[in-house]
């Protein structure tokens, strides 16, 4: 590891630092002493880090004292220069930055499309994007770029095509998401990158609305078309596009890795249908990919783990500490695909649980055996595979195999 | 079996429920979304308690609970 890394890395908040897949063991100290640490967040605000099991549950489970729209109303640092109307803008339709009862009107229009039953209709399609793509890369020949040829394009052309979005233009949404949420990518330019994206956004909305076609945004605007307004349409879509592509594909990056690094592992999800589902709940919960922490503001005067905190204040919660807590299994550093624990915090909990979860769910179950399956002598190969730790989503930037 | 004075009634506030199908995939014999992909009851008094619960605890807006109910007739 070269020293640039090593600095950089020493730089982040301590639930952002990792080796590999493991947060360093100075984040369980805190979990397991005093719990909460006042730190600062990559971007530079004071918050709280909490990072028990319990606590963390509570937190989400409490959206009138713990609001996401208090977060995203404040200007982060350096983005001063947006204007009142932007930030209104950039907030309509995107369900995160919303409480109750905004938050459960936009949410309400987007469940029918993603529920389990939608899902199972969808299986069919997913396991020929996954196809597809396994015989591009079994054509192409060893050695190739799993997270370019298998694990970035499987979730995009899937949420391109739910959505409405043309494939074609993936070179360029697909940059565009991937800096959106790189936290080592300057404010200003990120500001930037977000205009373009919701410009390229309102193109598709307003093409939907002239003709609305099959798919979600088709959907919206033939459904609820008159509930909604443009700059909503454009901020679902946009919510989607990013949630479909950063999640997933870092998801199936990741837990390729993990498993190829535990051989007997790998063998069960391969060799074993009934293995699968369990070892999918395994690697969300041991991976928690979401990295970054996830953020709320106090309405009012709480507590957490013996810590008053006062109204207006920035709580961080660690998904990755939580996940690991001993209070919520035996043994939770260890990846046992065969536990199967659904009590994780991989999707979050509470009023913003996942809305994608059953799609992402669907997606990693047919990845996962399609691609061991397809290629039993699976292995890394070549250059060491790049960690991304200054992102909201951790994962990989590539990873080298063959077979 | 469970005594009468045990059974245990099933409830969903589709208010609250986000429709996060949690619990279609913890207690598919229990619990189904509806075309709003809004929770619906399927069994108000199941057999298989243990997955209800699971499912009570894994919901992530709070929306079903378990009441001990009397039995319809009693
Ligand atoms: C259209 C989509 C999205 C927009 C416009 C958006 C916007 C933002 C903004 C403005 C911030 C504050 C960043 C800062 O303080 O510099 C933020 C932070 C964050 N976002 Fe998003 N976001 C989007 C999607 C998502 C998704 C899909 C996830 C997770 C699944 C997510 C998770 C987070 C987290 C965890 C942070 C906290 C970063 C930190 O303060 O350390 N965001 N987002
Ligand atoms: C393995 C993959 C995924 C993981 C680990 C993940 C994780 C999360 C987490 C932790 C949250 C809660 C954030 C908070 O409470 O602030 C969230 C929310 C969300 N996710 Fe995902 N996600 C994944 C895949 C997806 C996919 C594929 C989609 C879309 C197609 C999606 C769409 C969303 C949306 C729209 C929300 C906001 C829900 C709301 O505010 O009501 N996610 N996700
Ligand atoms: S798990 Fe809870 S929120 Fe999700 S569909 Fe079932 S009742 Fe609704």
């Amino acid at each position: 590891m070269t020293d640039t890394v090593m600095t950089e890395k020493s730089e982040l908040p301590v639930h952002m630092r990792r080796a590999e897949f493991d947060p360093v063991p100075e984040l369980a100290e805190l979990r397991d002493g005093p719990a909460i640490a006042r730190i600062h967040t990559v971007v530079g605000s004071q918050a709280w880090l909490v990072t028990r099991y319990a606590d963390v549950r509570e937190v989400l489970g409490d959206q009138q004292r713990f609001s996401h729209a208090r977060f995203l109303e404040r200007r982060p640092p350096g983005m001063a220069d947006l204007s009142d109307e932007e930030i209104a803008q950039a907030r309509a339709g995107n369900l995160l930055a919303q409480d109750p009862p905004d938050h459960t009107r936009l949410r309400r229009f987007l469940i029918p499309e993603f529920t389990v039953r939608r899902m199972k209709r969808l299986e069919p399609r997913i396991r020929e994007v996954v196809d597809e793509n396994l015989d591009a890369m079994e054509k192409e020949g060893p050695p190739a770029d799993l997270v370019a040829n298998f694990a970035l394009p499987v979730p995009s052309l899937v949420i391109c095509e739910l959505l409405g979005v043309p494939y074609v233009d993936r070179a360029e949404f697909q940059a565009r998401s991937n800096r959106m949420l790189d936290l080592s990518v300057p404010p200003k330019e990120r500001t930037r990158i977000a205009r373009e994206s919701r410009a390229y956004m309102a193109k598709l909305v307003a093409k939907a609305q002239a003709e609305p076609g099959e798919d979600i945004l088709g959907m919206l605007v033939r459904e609820h078309g008159d509930d909604l307004t443009t700059d909503e349409l454009i901020g679902i879509a946009s919510l989607l596009l990013i949630a479909g592509h950063e999640t997933t594909a870092n998801m199936l990056g990741l837990g390729t890795l993990a498993l190829l690094k535990h051989p007997d592992q790998l063998a069960l999800v391969r060799d074993h249908p009934e293995a699968v589902e369990p070892a999918v709940e395994e690697l969300l919960r041991w991976l928690s990919i979401v990295h970054s922490g996830i953020p709320r503001v106090t309405t009012t005067e709480v507590e957490i783990a013996g810590q008053k905190i006062g109204p207006g204040e920035l709580v961080v919660l660690a998904l990755p500490a939580a996940n690991r807590d001993p209070a919520l299994l035996p043994d939770p550093e260890r990846l046992d695909v065969t536990r199967g624990e659904m009590g994780h915090m991989a999707f979050g909990h509470g009023i913003h649980h996942c809305l994608g979860a059953p799609l992402a769910r669907m997606e990693m179950r047919i990845a996962f055996p399609a691609l061991l399956q397809r290629f039993p002598t699976l292995r890394a190969a070549g250059t060491e595979p790049g960690f991304r730790s200054f992102n909201v989503i951790y994962g990989l930037t590539s990873l080298e195999v063959a077979w | 079996m469970v005594s009468d004075e045990q059974l245990l009634r099933v409830r969903a506030d589709r208010d609250v429920c986000i429709g996060a199908g949690m619990c279609v995939l913890t207690a598919g014999a229990v619990f189904d979304q509806d075309d709003d992909g809004v929770v619906a009851v399927l069994d108000e008094t199941p057999e298989d308690i243990d997955a209800v619960r699971r499912a009570v605890a894994n919901c992530p807006s709070g929306a079903l609970s378990i009441s001990t109910g009397t039995p319809a007739g009693a």
